[in-house]
């Protein structure tokens, strides 16, 4: 037995002998989460685009905007504005200091982002409020939000533990726990979400994410269902920094 | 003289037993009626009668676990908290407050974590 399940068991026997002796009443409840961000003076939100990288599977930049923007419409009071994504890359290389440079293509094009290193040339960007205050004047002063998505796959050799069915001589079944060396292979995520004020131009909030998913070496998963899958974990934080959410759960209420 | 310090002790200390278990006995009173009501989803009037039962008798752990619930479903999470706090340290070994108290931290701690992000 393990010592996770000697503490769940052990657990179960306090609940049912505490049980045994006590009036209680299981009651569902809804604990209510204040948004992070109080977005009370925006009625509009414009999810501009991202600089994303990786893995040139997906287009970070278009898949998180138009995901975004379903989620918004959907779970915000604020009116989503759709308009075409906004070429973030280009309008980072244009604004360039000399300090950091991005790698272009002779015609101009930045190079491909292929880890966070090749972020941090892009990060002056949202610290631009003259750049931000103009694209909220075009756009009546929504609430921004932009940011970095970095999608890139990954691969990982090492002793995982599994579950295993065996049966003994007189037939019975029994889990049992084995520890196999496994070549697995996946994605990670990491996007960082900046809220910037169309008023002022100026970053209002930013936070970061770092969600992963492996599987057996052998499995084919589209790059494109990995990442929905992914976005879909932290999608509810997301959201609640814009919106009040609300956990369900029970508790029990004693006598 | 001693004979009759002893006695009024005595006699003090058989007058305050009844006088704890009359406490117990209306707060008990308080808390079913909270229960009821919270049943029917009126959580104000729960905690009004919860915070009763626990000026009446501060050391009845059920009504501060309720008010930690009731708190918790208002989105007073360090109310919540406070109350969860005191009925674990009037009944240390009550497995369902520390159930209770265990998942309000599930959802605390995960509020904590976005706000320091």
């Amino acid at each position: 037995m393990t010592a996770r399940a000697a503490r769940i068991l052990s657990s179960l026997v306090a609940v049912a002998l505490t049980a045994a002796c006590t009036n209680y009443y299981e009651i569902p409840i809804e604990t209510p989460i204040r948004p992070k961000l109080d977005v009370s003076a925006f009625q509009r939100v414009l999810v501009a685009g991202f600089i994303s990288g990786g893995t040139e599977d997906v287009d970070g930049n278009l898949e998180t905007t138009r995901l975004l923007r379903s989620q918004l419409r959907s779970k915000s009071e604020m009116r989503v504005i759709d308009t075409d994504v906004l070429p973030l890359m280009d309008v980072a290389a244009e604004g360039q200091g000399t300090e950091t440079a991005i790698e272009t293509s002779p015609a101009g094009v930045p190079a491909p982002i292929k880890d966070d290193k090749d972020l941090e040339p892009y990060e002056h960007l949202f610290a631009d409020v003259a750049y931000w205050k103009k694209v909220g004047e075009e756009y009546q002063q929504p609430l921004i939000v932009t940011g970095t998505v970095m999608f890139a796959p990954q691969q990982r050799a090492g002793i995982v533990q599994r579950d295993q069915e065996v049966y003994d001589s007189l037939g019975r079944r029994r889990v049992v726990p084995v520890r196999t060396y496994m070549e697995r292979k996946g994605f990670v995520l990491k996007p960082r979400f900046v809220f910037i004020d169309g008023r002022t131009g100026a970053v209002l909030h930013s936070e970061n994410f770092r969600e992963e998913i492996l599987y057996n070496a052998n499995q084919t998963t589209p790059a494109l269902s990995s990442y929905f899958e992914l976005m879909d974990r932290l999608i509810p934080s997301f959201l609640s920094t814009l919106s009040s959410q609300k956990i369900k759960g029970t508790r029990v209420l004693l006598q | 003289m001693r004979a009759l310090s002893a006695l009024v002790v005595t006699l003090l200390a058989l007058s305050a037993a009844p006088l704890a278990a009359d406490a117990r006995t209306d707060a008990k009173k308080q808390i079913e009626f909270g229960i009821s009501v919270a049943q029917r989803g009126l959580w104000r009037e729960a905690i009004y009668r919860w915070e009763r039962a626990a000026t009446i008798d501060p050391t009845y752990a059920a009504a501060h676990n309720n008010l930690a619930i009731a708190y918790e479903h208002e989105g007073d999470l360090d109310k919540a908290r406070a109350a969860y706090e005191k009925a674990i340290e009037l009944e240390p070994n009550n497995a369902f407050i520390k159930q209770n108290y265990e998942l309000f931290k599930e959802i605390n701690d995960r509020t904590s974590r976005q706000d320091s992000q």
